[in-house]
């Protein structure tokens, strides 16, 4: 472990200086419900993380932004340790979500409310029942009561009139709200919405947006936010991090990253196609695809 | 050459990874075996759509196959004046072997496939993930209760089939061809053993449907999460449910009978 | 929805136990089991060719009961066939003869009963002396080849 020979000692040392992540501090005053540290991850041999480290404040909406693709997805998916890394550690309220035993990570997930890019509604099940599920599941609350609440979250997303429609009866943009409503219903203490605003007309979305903020205001629940939409999602949070390349290329509040000189930040909030982040997926040039005789292999 | 080799050990890494997990799979559903006892409605449901969903076909086809066999048998036993034995041919054949394979077999086309494609959108559409996030655990509350179900539908399927069967060749043999009633009966009760062949051939109706639902319901987790690979998924659940019943049929057949 | 299922499964549940009355029932021989309840007869036999336990005993045709053992005694060198005839049968003559028959050419031997005509009856645990062994084909089969070569 220690070096006993100085010399390999002050190596290491270096060594693990070199590798100590920069950890993007959060503005003053605020606590960290989620510590991300040294991320690794790669699908194939494609690297999604490559140390990947920041903090998401307690009680506040974060919002993640990144190109298409660059893994914020399979970073929520971590963070509900659906996917453990290859190296690097997520800390959720002081525990390690992937070190902990079934149980208590059952446990924890009950607190974590996660709103899918897709709704993953149960299609068996109504909008009632789906939004009942986890009541259900997880209370022995008498069915009144369960009616009660879920009525409640439905108005929220003014979907009660919908609920005995069935999911395959709901456009995307309802699907989602339906999503929302139940992974509201348990009163959860951090909320991770994946692109909540897609497919959602201009009245909904405000809607959407000042349910977020009332969420997170009146329940103190911590809010990420993965969206593109960006002058929705700079309006109603208190922190942002742009990743970009499996690493934060930025992080702070809005009005830090609006004046932020940073030639990535500022491609990204103007929507510039070309700059410093790639719009094309990685592979060989275009040129070469054109030309080239068989570049594969 | 070398591409060709190449792709064959994959395949073969492939295999014996699926294989793997396969077993592990069955394992982690078998664990939580308690589990159903928290919520037998999700069992009674998943009876329903494994079991009396399938019925019909089964009634249907075990009706035609005793029929058939009515008339083969009848053809062949009546050149040795054997006809009085037609019960004994067509009960032992449809109780040993015809019902629980055929069942098997049906099972895993009617309700194998369904169950293969239900999981495999289920993951697509990533209610799987979905459930894990809300901490219920699938295995608990999707798994297990088709899993237990199948192998409760498929002997029960298998009975009903042997029995509408051995109706179907009384029909044919006694009604149509003339057969005397009571020999048909008579015969098959003194050649028929009760534990040596009807209740083994339900034990192999509970293998079936062990391996039947299991391949089903695992093809379904692990399938590529588009439409293709649901597609895929399916065909491979059919596929490898009828070779399995086959082969299993044999290995059962010589150890019990 | 849960409700017709329910329903439904019930239903199916009942279809299987109908399947099982009738598996158990018509199909195999399980309503006479532990039949203990009729009397048994004992009787030898020099041959008995392929009689099974469990093989029927018929009267004029009839089933009346079946056979419950089959030993082999070393010091008469026959075979002991234990009948177990039903109690409804009870009244058999104690000139009863047993024969062994074959059911078809190739079919299951049984045991046929022809009464005889004394006032006395059979009791549980009395001898039928009068037996004729099977029929053993192989034996017919010879003999038939062994007179032609005679000839
Ligand atoms: N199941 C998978 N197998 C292999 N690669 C995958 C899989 N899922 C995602 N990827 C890869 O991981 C990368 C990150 O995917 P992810 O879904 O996290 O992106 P994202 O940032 O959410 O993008 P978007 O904004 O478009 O939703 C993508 O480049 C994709 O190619
Ligand atoms: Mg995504």
């Amino acid at each position: 472990m220690f070096g006993v020979n100085s010399k390999s000692g002050a190596t290491a040392r270096a060594k693990a200086a070199k590798q100590q992540p920069v950890v993007p501090v959060l503005p003053d005053g605020e606590d960290a419900l989620i510590k991300i540290r040294n991320l690794h991850f790669s699908r194939g041999r494609k690297a999604i993380f490559n140390g990947l480290s920041f903090d998401i404040p307690k009680g506040r909406v974060t919002t993640i932004m990144g190109p298409s693709g660059t893994g914020k997805t399979t970073l929520l998916k971590m963070i509900g340790a659906q996917l453990a890394p290859t190296k690097g550690s997520i800390e959720v309220d002081g525990q390690n979500v992937h070190r902990l035993r079934r149980k208590a990570l059952f446990e924890l997930r009950t607190r974590m409310g996660m709103l899918f890019q897709s709704g993953a509604l149960l299609t068996d099940l109504t909008v009632f029942d789906n939004v009942a599920f986890p009541l259900r599941e997880h209370t022995e609350l008498p069915e009144s009561l369960i009616r009660h609440l879920v009525l409640l979250r439905l108005h929220a997303v003014g979907l009660r009139g919908a609920r005995d429609l069935m999911p395959s009866e709901l456009s995307g943009g309802m699907a989602r709200r339906v999503a929302l409503a139940r992974a509201l219903i348990l009163d959860p203490m951090m909320i991770m919405y994946d692109e909540p605003f897609t497919g959602q007309d201009p009245i909904s979305m405000g809607v959407l947006l000042d349910l977020l903020r009332t969420v997170n205001e009146t329940l103190a629940v911590t809010s990420i936010i993965v969206s593109h939409d960006l002058q929705e999602s700079l309006s109603i949070s208190d922190y942002v991090v742009i990743i970009s390349d499996g690493v934060v290329v930025e992080a702070g509040s809005p009005d830090q990253l609006r004046s932020s000189d940073s030639p990535w930040v500022q491609q990204f909030l103007r929507g510039d196609p070309d700059g410093p982040v790639p719009f094309q997926y990685p592979g060989p040039t275009y040129q070469e695809d054109l030309f080239g005789e068989s570049t594969h292999d | 050459m070398i591409n060709a080799l190449e792709r064959l050990g994959r395949s073969v890494l492939d295999t014996t990874g699926r294989f793997g997990r396969g077993h592990l799979f069955l394992f982690r559903t078998l664990l939580r075996f308690f589990g159903i006892f928290k919520r037998p409605s999700l069992l009674v449901q998943q009876l329903f759509s494994s079991g009396v969903l399938t019925l019909s076909i089964i009634l249907v086809s075990g009706l035609f196959v005793g029929m058939v066999l009515g008339l083969q048998g009848y053809n062949n036993l009546v050149g040795f004046g054997a006809e009085e034995s037609l019960g004994v041919v067509v009960s032992l054949a449809l109780v040993r072997e015809l019902a629980p394979v055929l069942t098997g077999l049906l099972f895993a086309g009617r309700a194998g496939s369904a169950m293969t494609a239900e999981i495999g959108l289920m993951k697509a559409t990533e209610q799987l993930a979905g459930l894990e996030m809300m901490a219920v655990d699938p295995y608990e509350r999707v798994f297990l209760p088709r899993l237990l179900a199948g192998i409760i539908a498929l002997p029960c399927l298998a009975a009903m089939f042997a029995a509408v069967g051995i109706l179907g060749g009384h029909l044919v043999g006694v009604e149509l061809l003339g057969v005397d009633s009571g020999a048909y009966w008579s015969q098959m009760q003194a050649s028929v053993n009760f534990t040596n062949d009807v209740v083994s051939g339900l034990i192999k109706a509970v293998v079936f449907g062990v391996v039947v639902s299991w391949i089903a319901i695992f093809e379904g987790t692990d399938c590529v999460p588009t439409s293709e690979g649901v597609s895929r998924a399916t065909t491979r659940t059919v596929v490898s449910s009828a070779l399995a019943i086959l082969a299993l049929d044999f290995v059962l057949t010589a150890v019990m009978f | 929805m849960s409700r017709f299922a329910e329903i439904m499964v019930g239903l199916f549940m009942v279809l299987f136990l109908a399947a099982m009355f009738i598996l158990a029932m018509k199909v195999s021989n399980l309503n006479n089991f532990g039949g203990n309840d009729g009397f048994e007869v004992t009787a030898s036999f020099e041959n008995i060719g392929g009689l099974k336990v469990r093989s029927l005993v018929s009267a004029g045709g009839v089933k009346v009961g079946r056979v419950s053992a089959i030993s082999y005694d070393s010091e008469t060198f026959k075979a002991n066939v234990t009948l177990n005839i039903e109690k409804e049968y009870a009244g058999f003559p104690i000139d009863t003869s047993a024969s062994i028959y074959t059911a078809g050419l190739l079919g299951e031997q049984y045991i046929g009963l022809e009464p005889g005509a004394e006032e006395e009856f059979l009791e549980d645990g009395g001898e039928i002396t009068l037996t004729q062994s099977a029929v053993v084909l192989e034996r017919l089969i010879s003999q038939v080849l062994f007179n032609r070569s005679g000839d």
